[in-house]
Parts: C-alpha cells; sequence; structure tokens
C-alpha cells in the first residue's frame, strides 16, 4: 500500500479539500459539511458510506461537477475553485456507473473525445485510442469500431475506464463505476483496476457503497456518515481491526476478522518446510523417510516436483506397496500471491488440515498448517491495531482543532 | 375527355403545379425546422417555458388554415408570403414538441458524463443532446411535411403557388366537363408527392441517424 504512496509522485495528484461544503437553497443543513481531507499523489481513496451520505455529492464536487458553496478545492497545490470549470474537467478523468459512454459514437470516439477537445494532433489520437484499448484489455482491431450497445456491461465499463483515462488526467474519479455490472464482471473489474493503478499510479477518487470493494481497492478508505462527515479515514486494515466507531463497526459488518484475511497474502506468513518424496524415489527410501520424519504424513510430488498426494503411515502397507494407489490425492493448492482467505479456506477442507504452497509453475514451496495460520493471523491483528490506534488518534487531534465539526461530530453520532 | 386524356393534355401544367408545391412545402419545412429546433433548444431546460412553446405552436395549428392565409393577406399581400408564413407556422408544433420531448428524454447520465469529461455546453448539445434527439425530431419533420402537404393546398386560395390551383379551379368550375379530373389531378397529385418526401424522410434517417442508435 505504501508502495503507490511513494512510487506515484510522478504521475499522480495531491488533492486538498478544505472545510468543502454544499448547501442547497431552501435546505437547512448543508448536503455536505465542511470536509477537510488530503489524498496524496498516487493514491487510491474511496469513499464509502451509506445512501445519501454526500459521498458522491462530495467526489463532484472535486470536478466541480457541482459547485461547492464554501470551502476550497486544491489539486497538486493549485487552486481549482474558481478557474473555468470545463478546463478542469479536462485535467481530471471521470468515470460513471453503467459507462456513461455515448451511444451514438464508436468505442474509438467515445475514447478519443477529450484528447481532440485539448488539440491533440490526429495521428497522435488514433496510436492514443489504440494505447488505451490494449491497456483496459479489449483487442483495439476488435473493438475499435464497435457501438457501445455492441458491448456487454463489462467491456463498456473497460471502455468507460479507457475514455476516463485517454488524456492522461493525473487525478480519475470514479463514481460507482462497477455498481451496475454482476458480481463476476465486477470481480474482474475490480482486479483489472487494480492492475491498472499499478502501472500508472494515478490519484484515484473512488466513490461506492459496497464495503468489500472498498477494502479490495482502497489505500485508504473515507467512511462518510451523513452530510459527508469522516467517521473514519484509514488503511482498509486499520479500519478493520480498530473500527472508530459503533457507526464504522456497524458499516465493517460481520466478519470484520475474516475480511482482514483477504487483504494479506501467503507470502507475508511462515511457510513451513514439509518432508517430500518424489514419485520417482525408491519405495524403501520413501518408508525411510516416513519413519524417520517423525510426523505422520509425508508429501508425495510428482515428476515436475508438483504437489501429488498426501501419504499416511500404512497408507503403503494397504495399497500394498503401489504409490498409485496409495494415500490421498492433493485437492487444493494455494499460491503465494493467495489471499490468506483462500488459503484458510483451503486448510479448512483439506482432510489433513494444511496445505500446499507452490510457485509459479505450480511447483511444491512449502506447507501452511491451520497453526502457523492462527499465529501469523493474531499478529496480523495485534500490529494493525496498534496502528490503528495511532491514526484514530492523529484524526480526533484534527478533529479538535476544528471546533465546528467537532460540535457537528458527536450530533452525527448520537442519530447514526 | 377521361381522367387520363386530362392527365396527358396538362402534364405540363399539372408537373410546374407538382414541382412548385413540392419546392413550397421543401422551403417551408426547412424554416420551419431551423426555428422549430431552436425554439426547443431554447426551451427544453425548463418546464414552464417548454410547455408554453407546446401550447403556443399548437394554438396556432387550432386556427382554421383558410382563416389564416385570409388574415395574412391584408397584412403582407397575396401569393407567396402569406402561404410561405402560414405553412412555416403550421409546420412548428411536430418539431418543436418532438425536439423538447427528444431533448428532455436524453439519457441524464450521459449529458452528466459529457460535461464529467470536460464538454462546454454548446458541444455538449452539438456533440451529444442533438444527435441523440434527432431521432424523434426528424419523426417531427416527418409528421410536419405531411402535414403541410394538404394545408398548402389552400394557398391557391390566396394565389400562391401549388397544386391547390387545381383543386380550385375544379371547384369553381362544377359541372363542368374537367372539372372532377382537375381536383382529381390535383388531390391525387398531392398524395403522390406526400408519399414521395416520406420515402425520401426513410433515406434521410438512414443517412443521419448514427448507426448507434438506430433502431
Amino acid at each position: 500500500m505504501s508502495e503507490t504512496e511513494s512510487g506515484g509522485g510522478a504521475h499522480g495528484a495531491t488533492i486538498e479539500l478544505v472545510n468543502l461544503t454544499k448547501r442547497y437553497p431552501g435546505n437547512p443543513s448543508p448536503a455536505v459539511d465542511n470536509v477537510t481531507m488530503e489524498i496524496k499523489a498516487g493514491e487510491t481513496v474511496i469513499f464509502v458510506g451509506p445512501s445519501g451520505c454526500g459521498k458522491s455529492t462530495t467526489l463532484k464536487m472535486i470536478n466541480r461537477l457541482i459547485e461547492p458553496t464554501g470551502g476550497r478545492i486544491r489539486i497538486d497545490g493549485e487552486d481549482v475553485t474558481d478557474i473555468d470549470p470545463v478546463k478542469l474537467r479536462r485535467k481530471v478523468g471521470y468515470a460513471i456507473q453503467s459507462s456513461g459512454l455515448f451511444p451514438h459514437m464508436t468505442v474509438a470516439q467515445n475514447i478519443a473525445l477529450v484528447p481532440k477537445m485539448i488539440g491533440w494532433p490526429k495521428g497522435r489520437i488514433r496510436d492514443r485510442v489504440e494505447e488505451m484499448l490494449d491497456l483496459v484489455g479489449l483487442d483495439p482491431g476488435e473493438f475499435h469500431g464497435r457501438y457501445p450497445r455492441q458491448l456487454s456491461g463489462g467491456q463498456q465499463q473497460r471502455v468507460g475506464v479507457a475514455r476516463a483515462l485517454a488524456a492522461d488526467p493525473p487525478v480519475l474519479l470514479m463514481d460507482e463505476p462497477f455498481g451496475a455490472v454482476d458480481p463476476i464482471t465486477r470481480d474482474h473489474l475490480q482486479d483489472e483496476l487494480i492492475r491498472l493503478q499499478h502501472e500508472l499510479h494515478k490519484t484515484i477518487v473512488f466513490v461506492t457503497h459496497d464495503f468489500d470493494e472498498a477494502i479490495k481497492l482502497g489505500d485508504r478508505i473515507a467512511v462518510l456518515r451523513e452530510r459527508s462527515h469522516i467517521a473514519q479515514f484509514d488503511t482498509p486494515e486499520a479500519i478493520l481491526t480498530n473500527p472508530a466507531d459503533d457507526f464504522v463497526s456497524g458499516f465493517v459488518g460481520a466478519g470484520a476478522a475474516l475480511k482482514r484475511l483477504n487483504l494479506s497474502r501467503v507470502r507475508d506468513v511462515e511457510i513451513t518446510d514439509y518432508p517430500t518424496v518424489t514419485v520417482d524415489d525408491p519405495l524403501q527410501t520413501i518408508f525411510n523417510k516416513l519413519r524417520s520424519s517423525g510426523t505422520n504424513e509425508i508429501l508425495l510430488l510428482d515428476q515436475r516436483r508438483r504437489p501429488y498426494k498426501w501419504l499416511r503411515r500404512g497408507d503403503l502397507m494397504r495399497a500394498r506397496g503401489s504409490l498409485a494407489r496409495a494415500g490421498t490425492l492433493v485437492s487444493d493448492t494455494v499460491t503465494r500471491d493467495a489471499t490468506l482467505r483462500d488459503a484458510l479456506e483451503a486448510v479448512l477442507t483439506d482432510n489433513t488440515g494444511r496445505v500446499a504452497v507452490t510457485g509459479r509453475r505450480g511447483e511444491y514451496i512449502g506447507v501452511v498448517d491451520m497453526e502457523t495460520l492462527l499465529n501469523s493471523v493474531h499478529e496480523l491483528l495485534e500490529a494493525d491495531r496498534l496502528e490503528a490506534l495511532e491514526a484514530q488518534h492523529e484524526l480526533e487531534e484534527a478533529r479538535a482543532a476544528q471546533t465546528h465539526a467537532e460540535q457537528e461530530g458527536p450530533g452525527g453520532e448520537a442519530k447514526a | 375527355m377521361n381522367f387520363w386524356e386530362y392527365l396527358a393534355n396538362r402534364h405540363q401544367q399539372l408537373l410546374t403545379d407538382a414541382y412548385q408545391q413540392a419546392s413550397l412545402v421543401f422551403q417551408c419545412m426547412l424554416m420551419a425546422t431551423a426555428i422549430g429546433v431552436v425554439i426547443g433548444v431554447v426551451t427544453y431546460r425548463s418546464g414552464w417555458a417548454g410547455n408554453l412553446a407546446t401550447v403556443g405552436t399548437s394554438a396556432i395549428l387550432t386556427v382554421p388554415s383558410l382563416a389564416m392565409i385570409g388574415l395574412l393577406i391584408p397584412l403582407v399581400g397575396l401569393g407567396v408570403p402569406p402561404t410561405v408564413i402560414a405553412l412555416t407556422l403550421y409546420g412548428l408544433l411536430p418539431v418543436v414538441r418532438n425536439a423538447i420531448v427528444g431533448l428532455r428524454g436524453v439519457d441524464p447520465t450521459l449529458v452528466d458524463a459529457a460535461k464529467g469529461i470536460g464538454m462546454s455546453s454548446a458541444m455538449r448539445l452539438l456533440r451529444v443532446e442533438l444527435p441523440l434527439a434527432w431521432p424523434p425530431i426528424l419523426t417531427g419533420i416527418r409528421v410536419s411535411t405531411q402535414m403541410l402537404m394538404g394545408i398548402a393546398a389552400i394557398a391557391a386560395y390566396a394565389s400562391g403557388p401549388g397544386l391547390g390551383n387545381e383543386i380550385f379551379r375544379g371547384i369553381a368550375s362544377l359541372g363542368s366537363k374537367n372539372a372532377l379530373n382537375q381536383v382529381l389531378a390535383g388531390t391525387l397529385g398531392i398524395i403522390i408527392l406526400a408519399l414521395l418526401f416520406d420515402a425520401a424522410y426513410v433515406v434521410i434517417g438512414r443517412l443521419t441517424i448514427p448507426r448507434g442508435i438506430r433502431v
């Protein structure tokens, strides 16, 4: 998470919101009240909160689709609160729910819109369109001339992101972009966005009401309650392990510890070595290993050193010395990039209570068992807790400095 | 003289009248379209202005055509001017109404997207809103043309051009040998012209409605 923050300076831009407020005429209480927030360059920040909490309004004030009634917006240090909004928006990518593609223009025309508006030469635009299609994983030759209605929802959304990024803006605003696609496609799109962000290091502000999406995508998450009051603004880990208050924990929902497992990878925990033999070993070696290993079981690898079978003492006897019949097949393995949740799932379903970890070509690396998993998770949670307490402390200090916000805070809390 | 002989005899005159009728309707339609779309663009954003435009143009349509032309004669004289003014006014309603409905019917998320990627309001109108509202506007133009084709026949009353002259001549000489032929020739001519125009609109539709939104 921190690697994107430090490495993204060249690509993203900082966004500062200072006392940003939106009042609608005829409504005594503001829709967005005094939001102050600093978003680092290259960071992905997720605004998450219940419907009507003003998260979308706050987002739209960043590119001034909604004009703020008070406060300042600074992008990369430049005050953009009073510049021409049209100019501002051409520098800020904008992707919305159900893609917002123009149905009367082809995919290529849609993507070319912003580069055209800012006056790129034709050749450069053409190259850029191909490049963008490639970037979002669509074949330029195939999709170039299609109309949006000839695309699936997921493909439309990809083109929407390509259009938003076409003129290479430092900032990308995304307003529930994956809200209208089916769960499987959404999962794919989220993975794609993570990959994109890894390459591009834009500053992304992303609005969603789906907390799981927030955890998956965010470097930091701002949990907003009504009138866009920031209930907590921290890393996903910290919010999961140490929610600031009842509102946040209510929003995090049940199973925070399980969700936390999604954020760590198998590589983060201790992978233990385990006695192994290969199918090419003579039976005698296998017997000896079984006897000397001190464990009840031994892992049998195939010729390419991939986990093949769990052999138990006595299995070979029962199978009368035939390796082909002895032992139980390895049903599931995980890679080092798998989440701890996947690992836990595998450990739970495997009747040996452990799971083999494999490398890129499926070769055996080590084993994770229930005990290591438990210990590692406890350590992780403890570390998160300490970190979150610190961050919480900072937020409180910031709040105390802002007398107004402090007065509003408890009021909002009581209602929530 | 039967009807076919009559046609063969008078085809020169009939063709001239038909051409004039077509040219009259075409030109009035151009003006009605231009004015109607502008009225639509100016008024669609506000509820009351849009309604006012629709009500206003439909009020014009309720004025009987003969009366309208009759009222215009003292103001602008005989011949082409009262005809053109009357036809243009009559042609407005379908165009204005469909323009307003079409522009209001553009998906607000698309307008939002257009704004969000940095289109100015003029660009938004020209590149997004009008192209998307074009199919209903074209339908309005088509309806309008059919209507004007019939109304244009009345132009002959004010010494205007067109096939109406045939019809009026026939009616004036009712009982004479060629009266029926004249009325028939004028009426059929107008129907044929209307069908030709309609066919032309189908072609225009194919050419101007972007493939992505064609149904």
